[in-house]
């Protein structure tokens, strides 16, 4: 385990209350991190994440922005440069299309720009994916987007540990983070370390190791890969489970490792299938030395080439779930591709 | 006995130092983007560049009683905006020619210019763009109890981005320290504020915020510095944002691919007969602040500043090309 615990206690806790418990523990310790966002009050967010933190550390640090995306990064973004070092929850990750240029111009430039003469200390909160019947504008995954800006760093934990030791670390550092939480995973429970602790940024984890296959899973893709290479167990092939937990910086090293192992690589993600996290992955095996250990090509699993769509059966078959992502590993194991 | 003081209110109130600075300043502004107009000319420089000569009233009489605590927000045309927070044009021209001596270390150029360090948070490339991290800045100010202000300045092309619209409501609705200062020089590129802006006065544009708006004649220092300074107290009194509309004009175009074809040459001449920086020493000298001789002695020193800067950007060492993604992140 990559933490560094300064108790090793462990509770039981939702995904949502481990964040909660990582905001709370950081505006304890340092007077600096505010919190920003609509409806993060009194109302808890849209997904009751922030819940009470308004009546713990009050309204000046909890603070219900209007509904002005890119005004509303900006002024994180602007707090930042100047000592605040403030978390930005976006309601739905999508709106954060109306703060692209805060993000992508500003937040993730101003270092560079400036020759390192400024930092942007700021933490944006992306609640992503499809699952809950909002349709096309409430469901992306837009991770891919931002994993193409350099200065950003972009991360996707998958577990209530990593929620809360992800975000701590996305606290400590010193460059804009976004951190993309699947809305299906709040409510997800896990065991999670008491007090404060750090998840580094840019280590995948090895979920479950195997010996045929390599698996690489982002956010709750990697929990449909691990009941995945549960069943294909039972069939005899050994499946390796990789949580990337952070898609820039990407841990190009455990992927590697992974593939001159299985000589077999299955790459699964939520986003839209062509020019994302798959075809990034990809190409990294493609141009390392793990190449010469490919027995099979590799395969990308994504999201359809659609919008989210709001029937409930179109929407599940746009995304990779257990079955597809059994059926491609068959193939795979089988050399079927 | 009371005595009305008739005298313009930046000679009134500020000492015959800070006047002098101040005079100082915008022949710097004029002579650096004079040199570094000549040095693009000359080859040295590569890229495009937004020059505020006609302008330099707006940007240094707003700054006049800033602090290095205080914070400013620029824009691309923002030049000026450095000079009078006090930057100093050596670097700035090092930054000009891409070199490593620059406030960017040759990384932002013309369009990026800042120093953190003394409240400059940058000029930026997009157009609105620093009016949302003005705002920041000023909550930052708030929240951790200081009595900074922050300046943003922008043009009057961004007062039709969501940005200003956004940034103006939450400065209000926060009472936060920040004075808007729209520099309205006309055109936004090429098309005039009449065809692009539904408001007869962009300063009208404060009433749906609830904060006082007042336009001045931005080529008038003492115009400038007046409104700025009630804008400044009532910001720092904790009353919150205000707007202040200059307006002024660029004598020259928009950048370097301007051909001029939508403004007329009479125009651009009836601007320049209103030089702000002649009415300004011609009003200093009037009021015995400075004489002839003194004045000449300034403008000669801008000039030199200007040469030595020039020659000490000349000869400054470019960046290592190895170096192309160092400040993309945090140096461990």
């Amino acid at each position: 385990m990559d933490v560094t615990a300064q108790e090793t206690s462990t509770r039981t806790l939702s995904y949502s209350e481990a964040i909660r418990e990582a905001m709370a523990l950081a505006m304890e310790a340092d007077p600096t991190v505010i919190l920003m966002g609509e409806d993060i009050g009194v109302y808890g967010g849209a997904f009751q994440v922030t819940l009470d933190l308004v009546d713990r550390f009050g309204p000046d640090r909890v603070m219900d922005t209007p509904i002005s995306e890119l005004g509303g990064a900006g002024v994180a973004v602007g707090a930042a440069l100047t000592g605040l070092k403030p978390i930005f929850e976006f309601q739905f990750s999508d709106f954060a299309t109306l703060a692209m240029e805060q993000i992508v111009n500003q937040a993730a430039k101003l270092r560079y720009m400036l020759g390192g003469e400024a930092s942007v200390p700021v933490v944006f909160r992306m609640p992503a994916g499809s699952g809950t019947g909002a349709a096309a504008q409430h469901s992306q995954s837009l991770e891919a987007w931002f994993g193409h800006v350099p200065g950003l760093k972009v991360i996707q934990p998958s577990t209530p540990e990593d929620a809360k030791g992800m975000l701590l670390a996305a606290l400590a550092d010193p460059d804009p983070v976004l951190v993309f939480e699947h809305k299906l995973l709040y409510k997800m429970k896990g065991e999670v370390p008491a007090g404060y602790y750090t998840t580094p940024i840019g280590k995948a984890a090895v979920r479950r190791a195997g010996s045929d296959l390599t698996i690489v899973a982002a956010s709750i893709m990697v929990h449909r890969a691990l009941e995945a290479a549960e069943q294909l167990a039972g069939e005899g092939v050994s499946a390796e489970v990789i949580d990337l937990r952070s898609i820039r910086p990407i841990d190009h090293e455990t992927i590697v490792a992974s593939v001159r192992k299985t000589g077999r690589l299955l790459i699964v993600y939520e986003g839209v299938k062509s020019y994302g996290i798959g075809a990034e992955i990809s190409a990294m095996v493609a141009e390392s030395d793990a190449f010469d250990f490919l027995d099979a090509p590799i395969l990308r699993l994504g999201g359809a080439e659609a919008p989210i769509p709001y029937n409930p059966d179109l929407e599940r078959a746009a995304v990779p779930q257990v079955d597809t992502i059994l059926a491609a590993a068959r193939r795979l194991a089988r050399r079927e591709v | 006995m009371s005595t009305t003081d008739n005298r313009p209110f930046a000679i009134r109130t500020y000492s015959p130092a800070q006047l002098k600075q101040a005079l100082k300043r915008m022949y710097l502004v004029r002579r650096f983007e004079e040199g570094a107009e000549q040095s693009y000319m000359r080859g040295l420089i590569h890229g495009t560049m937004h020059l505020s000569i006609g302008q330099e009233a707006s940007a240094v009489a707003s700054c006049i009683e800033l602090t290095d605590a205080d914070k400013i927000t620029s824009n691309h045309r923002g030049h000026g905006h450095c000079i009078a927070k006090g930057a100093d044009v050596a670097r700035m021209f090092a930054e000009f020619f891409g070199k490593e001596t620059g406030y960017c270390h040759g990384r932002g150029g013309s369009m990026h210019i800042a120093d953190v360090q003394t409240g400059n948070l940058g000029a930026n490339g997009i157009v609105g763009g620093g009016l949302p991290i003005a705002v920041g800045a000023a909550l930052s100010a708030k929240r951790l109890g200081r009595k900074d202000v922050t300046l943003c300045f922008f043009g009057d092309g961004a007062n039709n981005e969501g940005a200003f619209h956004e940034a103006l409501n939450m400065a209000a609705i926060w009472t936060l320290p920040v004075v808007f200062i729209c520099e309205n020089n006309k055109y936004g590129m090429s098309t005039s504020v009449e065809r692009s802006t539904a408001v007869r006065r962009i300063s009208e544009r404060a009433a749906a915020y609830s904060m006082p708006g007042v336009t001045v004649d931005g080529n008038d220092f003492s115009a400038v510095a007046e409104a700025v300074h009630h804008a400044i107290a009532r910001a720092r009194a904790g009353e919150g944002p205000s707007l202040v509309e200059n307006l002024t004009y660029r004598w020259r175009g928009h950048s370097k691919s301007d051909r001029n074809r939508y403004r007329t040459k009479e125009e651009i001449e009836a601007w320049m007969a209103r030089d702000p920086i002649a009415r300004f020493q011609a009003e200093l000298i009037a009021h015995g602040v400075l004489d002839e001789a003194e004045a000449i002695a300034i403008a000669e020193a801008a000039v030199s500043d200007v040469e030595q800067g020039i020659e000490f950007a000349r000869g400054s060492a470019a960046p290592a090309i190895g170096e192309v993604t160092r400040y993309v992140y945090a140096e461990a």
